[in-house]
């Protein structure tokens, strides 16, 4: 296998809006492979996509297994941790409930988790709801982990959290990425620049550039895709 | 002071059968969006089940092994014909909720009017032990038995449903489906196997209900109707308790039996006033929703 994840011609339509026109990503294994574009270019979506939970048309392989028409679950359990967009706890279930669900393996690797994740441990009985921004995002990034999956799909995860807890994301998406193949939906390009090895970028529902992370440093491409200026 | 605390104990005789009625209700619509209009068919047909089972069982069991048994045959009765529902009815239609809210009204149509035809529109009437109908003295109150009956029902299944829903893994996926169904099987989980089950236990409780329902409040009289009666005030608890909520639903069940049993008294004998009760109920579901639109108890469990 030397691609954790290959889709080929992905085709979305949301509500008569054609989302996803043709979309075609590697990600190879090991280390991570970001996912850029403007808010709104079809990101999530595709994320949703390879997890079948919009439907789809085109080729979509997950850890070298065709899955297209399988049913969420079903591709989740071939070896996908999910990290969505606003996290998506369950606010009315404790902390160890959430990752209790999570479970799918015979030993669940709570002693990774909580090593990375130390205040997690002393919250297990706190409702999830009740959890600031940062450590729901714990919460989020636990149950992904806690089967220890080859392949992790994290959407934007530094969205809402402070800067401070930005910084420490980053440290953990660092650890996190010598455990599993990550593709990292990103708007924050120093994030970006200190975890991805590779980049691609998308924009009206469609891969208009692949390459290699540092070809971010080129201003032109950065503003030209992203709508963002004097990343430094 | 006597009427009204015999009054308040029927009232919450009343709620915990409507309790039974509608917690199902909010589980199935909490957990697959959808408003399910066979629920009252599983109170008949649990209803039909109980009398079906006492009625060809030899008479020499003795009435109170009759009605255990018919109590268990209303159970297994409302489960079995939810869980067909939702295997064979409900799921081919996953992902279309208009649709499949349209074929539980339409199976209600058909099957009510196959028992219709079948049974007759007569009411059957139910075996029960004489101490079903009698009544226990308290303090100077006069209780009837088969409201006792039906408060045990609704306290056990309360309680087996919160340990339920807390404690097990099924449970607690049924409350993170509530929450967001696309995370939990984003988390590896079939959330069809969950939607079968929530169907069952609905079923069961309702199958339930449609027994206590003949037993407590019509004589021991079933007929193919008296679920689709049932169920329009299972919506409005349901409504008022808050859709998803188990909470919600014994607070407003309680409260809906409540109002309407003492507007029943007071206010139902004076000329034209015979519907009162029902209208009461209404009057309070339209209160609630304009002081809480989302109900009582939100949409969380």
């Amino acid at each position: 296998m030397t691609n954790a994840l290959e889709v080929a011609d992905l085709h979305v339509t949301i509500a008569g809006s054609h989302v996803l026109q043709g979309v075609s990503i590697q990600v190879p294994v090991g280390g991570v492979t970001a996912l850029l574009g403007r808010n709104g270019v079809g990101k999530t979506t595709t994320l949703r996509a390879l997890l079948g939970l919009v439907p789809s048309t085109g080729a979509i392989s997950v850890l070298d297994t065709d899955v297209r028409g399988w049913s969420t679950h079903r591709i989740v359990r071939l070896g996908v941790g999910y990290v969505p967009e606003d996290r998506d706890v369950f606010a009315g279930l404790t902390v160890a409930e959430n990752l209790r669900l999570a479970e799918r393996v015979d030993e669940p690797r709570y002693d990774d988790v909580y090593a990375i994740f130390p205040e997690l441990r002393e919250r297990t009985r706190q409702r999830a709801g009740t959890l600031s921004g940062g450590q729901q995002q714990m919460v989020s990034i636990a149950r992904a982990l806690l089967n220890g999956w080859p392949l992790l799909l994290v959407d934007e995860p530094s969205k809402g959290l402070a800067p401070r807890l930005v910084s420490e994301l980053a440290d953990v998406l660092e650890r996190v990425a010598t455990l599993a193949t990550v593709l990292l939906v990103e708007q924050n390009l120093a994030v970006v620049r200190r975890l991805a090895q590779r980049v691609v970028v998308l924009d009206h529902g469609e891969v208009v550039h692949t390459g290699d992370a540092h070809e971010l440093d080129d201003p032109d491409l950065a503003k030209r895709f992203l709508g963002v200026t004097g990343v430094r | 002071m006597n009427v009204l605390l015999a009054l308040t104990f029927s009232g919450i005789a009343l709620g915990a059968v409507y309790f039974l009625a509608a917690s199902g209700l909010s589980l199935i619509y909490g957990l697959m969006d959808i408003l399910n209009f066979a629920h009252g068919l599983f109170m008949t047909l649990g209803a039909y089940a109980a009398w079906d089972v006492a009625s060809h069982l030899p008479v020499s069991w003795g009435a109170p092994l009759l009605f255990s048994t018919a109590l268990v045959a209303s159970i297994l009765g409302g489960a079995l014909a939810a869980g067909l529902t939702e295997v064979l009815i409900i799921r081919p239609l996953y992902g279309r909720p208009i649709g499949q809210i349209l074929v539980t009204i339409g199976l209600d149509l058909a099957v009510v009017g196959l028992l219709l035809g079948g049974f007759g529109s007569n009411s059957l009437s139910v075996p029960v032990p004489l101490w079903l109908i009698e009544a226990t003295h308290v303090g100077g109150l006069s209780l009837p038995n088969s409201d006792f009956v039906a408060l045990v029902a609704g306290v056990v299944v309360l309680v087996s449903l919160e340990l339920f829903l807390r404690k097990t893994r099924y449970g607690i996926t049924i409350r993170a489906g509530v929450e967001n169904r696309d995370m939990v099987s984003a988390l590896g989980i079939n959330v069809g196997r969950a939607f079968t089950l929530v169907f069952v236990i609905g079923g069961a409780m309702a199958g339930l209900a449609g027994l206590l329902y003949a037993v407590v409040f019509s004589g021991d009289l079933i007929s193919p109707t008296q679920g689709d009666s049932l169920l329009i005030f299972a919506f409005i608890v349901v409504v008022i308790g808050g859709l998803g909520s188990i909470r919600g639903s014994a607070v407003a069940a309680l409260i809906v039996g409540l109002v309407q049993d003492y507007t029943n008294f007071y206010l139902g004998s004076h000329p034209g006033m015979a519907e009162i009760g029902n209208l009461s109920v209404v009057l309070l579901l339209a209160l609630v929703l304009e002081w809480r639109p989302r109900g009582l108890f939100g949409s969380t469990l």
